[in-house]
């Protein structure tokens, strides 16, 4: 699924610095066109220059003038977020892919709970934007928890605040505020749903408090940031092609896979949806696995690789392409 | 294969059966067998823009059965109103889908289609059926009905409107009364493995794990598109299991000499398509009746149709319920295939 | 040979939760008795059963003597259901609902436990006793209790109906088609099947 014909050509309308780390970009359709309208939740694939990452759209889903995103500026990094921190201005020219949610609203809860870390706030802020649309009546109460290391590193949280009021409550690091967790969960009405995005730590640490006070799988919904890290570079042989490309250091797996006119499939290219999913027939050296699709198991197996975040330690792998 | 100016027919789906397709429908039927033989598959392709005058030029075709079909529904959600449900959490897929019909509806037909918008303040014509409609968008009591009823009570074939939830989609919506034998009514909030359960020998084959695995990363503006088929006696669009007794014992009645002209092939254009607000997918089944004695009057079709139905596992025919009529009919096409080849895709010669 | 639609029930086992609920009739109430020996004495005490019988006999004593924290003997299903949807009314995230018996009884118990907000898949389920079915007559919408027979007669139209494998978990019912609808005079003698 990346055809060019899903892509949107777009130009910088917004460049907005948010805080110490996180700049706000928006984006406007060349030609002056709709942007499509889409659900909460939803993601955008950003390729400006040398960047091409998934982030979340944060601006109401009923706006179709222009889309807004809000970038973390990771140092350590490939360099997607430094590039555009670093180079988008007002009027520059890319692509945007068309939205696609992997991280949906379940419309049957009875409450949504949002819990979010740092500039896992992003998506949160189209979903309140959904929910608080006029016109929806019958719309199921939520409420917003969010934790950040500093209020001056809480994205939004004063507007989100006063937006919400009563809504919404924050918890910063440097001030000792700590989520009572397991209490907050214990006191929700059945039938109300959880959603959580931040850092994998935090992702980790609601799923198992949940499940132990018997929240079902299905209630409990994540969303994981994840971008392709830098590595030690590695051969790829393709078993059909008879091929051997090689994935240099900076350049991800799938990048790899592009550049020698592979047109392979994929979808987030954040590691999440599956769509990239390899075969993997050999390896010489150690998978890799930077995904949040494959189970535990597959992780084990060493036969299935998602080559948009893993890579291999060692000298080569051989897959079934 | 131009289009004409389309010429609306006044025409009967129950009763007198006053139905016909014009020369112009009869070529551009969607006839579904690229080869010789049928068995199930995953044959979902992408819904593009198809064969200029085609069925699959537009994205929701318009053909002249329109009127008749409209008032067809409207009689067929007369008598039963359960045919068209949506469960709670659905409104607003209702809303993505009717902005999206009524929007290529009038980008494809403006003759006969015509949307206006003003922030949420809509203005809707449709001239074939005479409806001019101001009302504001997201707020159902300025319709006559629920947004998913308003407009697939304008829209051809039925609309299966699946949630997307827990890695399955559900059918939690729908308008359903061209359907070949499945109750609405009860599959409503069936799961796409639960809904497909009947199907014999298809879940073997993993037909459904596949799909569904598609299906679940559609995304906006990417639809995808497949045929399926079945046979009918006379050209009834109500062939639900709600009113099987009355229209089981049309299935003793051919013989013959009237099989020719009783039975129907019945293809049903299906294709799905991302929903923007809900995320929801949408599942049109269009249908599409073609008489056995105009079909052969495509050379080709005539034997490879022979050929398919003579040669299908009896589980599928007794599946689709035409086993009972099976022999008669490879009888009676038998006198239109000489044993010679047949080209290769769909279309006629 | 079964098909996806129809219902495949497991075992009762202990779920995470802080609070539990328990709902069975007729032999589903050993199911419970069988269950109890896999958790401590004291499980019991975050439970509360409600369990389907005419009267007081054997398996409900033993069912009380299990201390529950609370304890509900009702009649029939249909009267079980109002206290079990007011309970869930009134519930919080944690509590777990555990079902046992009949497949009527576990039918109609999730239904009310979908509408309240927890999904199926949440359900642990174990079935004990009869096969004997609910039946919706597809034609006349109907429901039909107890149906053994292969085919049935629908208790509300007459019409004689094949019943389907194909069930409905929003009905709690399995679907009934019409068996004679192309021969009207074709009936098939009915077999004792769902027993």
């Amino acid at each position: 699924m990346s055809a060019e014909h899903l892509k949107i050509p777009v130009r910088v309308s917004e460049v907005a610095a948010v805080n110490a780390l996180v700049t706000r970009f928006s984006f406007s359709a060349i030609g002056g066109a709709e942007l499509p309208t889409f659900s909460g939740g939803s993601h955008v694939i950003v390729e400006f220059g040398s960047c091409m990452n998934p982030y979340s759209l944060m601006s109401s889903p009923f706006d179709t003038r222009s889309y807004s995103i809000s970038v973390r500026r990771d140092d350590a990094g490939r360099g997607g977020s430094l590039y555009l921190h670093q180079n988008l201005k007002v009027g520059d020219e890319g692509l945007i892919s068309h939205p696609l949610n992997l991280f949906p609203l379940n419309l049957r809860a009875r409450k949504h709970l949002f819990l979010a870390g740092g500039i896992g706030i992003t998506p949160f802020i189209a979903q309140m934007a959904q929910l608080s649309q006029a016109g929806q009546r019958a719309t199921p109460p939520f409420e917003l928890h969010f934790c950040a290391q500093s209020a001056g590193l809480a994205a939004y949280a004063d507007a989100l605040k006063s937006q919400y009021a009563g809504r919404v409550t924050t918890y910063f690091d440097d001030q000792k505020q700590k989520l009572e967790l397991a209490q907050l969960l214990q006191g929700q009405p059945l039938g109300t749903h959880v959603y959580v995005c931040g850092p994998a730590g935090m992702i980790d640490w609601v799923r198992k408090t949940a499940a132990g006070l018997g929240w079902p799988d299905n209630v409990v919904h994540f969303e994981h940031f994840s971008a392709p890290q830098p590595g030690t570079s590695f051969e790829v042989h393709l078993a059909r092609s008879g091929r051997t490309i090689r994935v240099s250091e900076r350049q991800s797996f799938l990048e790899a896979l592009e550049a020698a006119d592979l047109n392979p499939p994929y979808l987030c290219r954040g590691g999440a949806c599956g769509q990239c999913e390899a075969q993997v027939l050999a390896c010489d050296g150690a998978l890799d696995h930077r995904d949040h699709w494959l189970s535990d198991e597959e992780h084990a197996s060493g036969q299935k690789i998602m080559p948009c975040v893993s890579r291999v330690r060692g000298r080569s792998i051989t897959i079934d392409r | 294969m131009s289009q004409p100016i389309l010429q609306f027919k006044e025409e009967t789906f129950r009763d007198d059966f006053a139905y016909s397709n014009s020369a112009w429908a009869i070529e551009r039927f969607p006839f579904p067998f690229d080869k010789d033989s049928y068995m199930y598959a995953v044959n979902l392709e992408p819904h593009t823009t198809g064969r200029a005058g085609s069925v699959y030029e537009k994205s929701f075709d318009v053909d002249e059965h329109y009127v008749a079909e409209m008032r067809e529904r409207a009689l067929t959600l007369l008598e039963d109103p359960l045919r068209c449900q949506s469960l709670p959490h659905m409104t607003l897929a209702g809303w993505d889908l009717l902005e999206l019909i009524m929007s290529h509806k009038a980008r494809d037909y403006p003759e006969l289609f015509e949307l206006h918008r003003n922030g949420t303040q809509w203005h809707w014509i449709n001239k074939p059926l005479g409806i001019d409609q101001h009302f504001t968008f997201g707020d159902e009591a300025t319709l006559p009905y629920g947004p998913m009823e308003y407009i697939t009570r304008q829209s051809q074939g039925d609309w299966c409107v699946l949630d997307q939830r827990d890695g399955n989609l559900w059918m939690d919506a729908g308008m359903v009364t061209t359907q070949a034998d499945w109750s609405l009514d009860f599959d409503i909030g069936m799961n796409f493995f639960e809904w497909h359960a009947p199907v014999p020998m298809a879940h073997e084959l993993g037909i459904f794990k596949r799909a569904l695995k598609f299906l679940l990363t559609i995304p906006q503006g990417n639809p995808a598109r497949r045929l399926n088929w079945t046979m009918t006696v006379n050209p009834r669009h109500d062939t639900s299991p709600e009113n099987y007794p009355k229209w089981g014992p049309d299935r003793t009645t051919v013989t013959a000499e009237n099989v020719g002209e009783k039975m129907y092939l019945r293809v049903e254009l299906q294709s799905f398509w991302r929903l923007p607000r809900s995320n929801a997918l949408v599942f049109p089944i269009r249908c599409y009746l073609i008489q056995l004695e105009d079909l052969v009057s495509q050379p080709k079709w005539a034997k490879r149709f022979h050929r398919v139905l003579r040669d299908l596992p009896k589980e599928l025919a007794e599946y689709k319920g035409f086993e009972r009529n099976r022999a008669l009919m490879v009888q009676w096409l038998s006198q239109f295939d000489d044993g010679g080849p047949t080209s290769p895709g769909v279309w006629p010669d | 040979m079964t098909i996806p639609s129809r219902p495949v029930y497991g075992s009762l086992h202990a779920l995470a939760g802080s609070s539990h609920l328990l709902v069975a009739d007729g032999a589903g109430g050993q199911a419970i008795l069988d269950f109890a020996r896999q958790v401590p004495a004291d499980w019991f005490a975050a439970a509360h059963i409600i369990y389907v019988a005419r009267s007081e006999n054997a398996t409900s004593h033993a069912l009380q003597a299990l201390r529950p924290r609370q304890w509900h003997l009702a009649p029939s299903i249909p009267s079980a259901l109002p206290r079990l949807s007011k309970v869930l009314e009134d519930a919080h995230m944690g509590l777990r609902l555990y079902l046992a018996g009949t497949e009527g009884l576990i039918g109609e118990a999730m239904q009310v436990a979908l509408d309240a907000g927890i999904d199926h898949t949440a359900i642990c389920t174990e079935h004990r006793g009869s096969l004997v079915r609910r039946m919706q007559c597809v034609h006349c919408k109907g429901i039909s209790e107890n149906v053994t027979t292969q085919p049935s007669q629908c208790a509300h139209c007459g019409l004689w109906l094949l019943v389907r494998d194909h069930y409905s978990r929003r009905l709690g019912a399995f679907q009934g088609v019409c068996i004679h609808a192309e021969e009207p005079a074709n009936i098939p003698p009915a077999v004792e099947t769902f027993v």
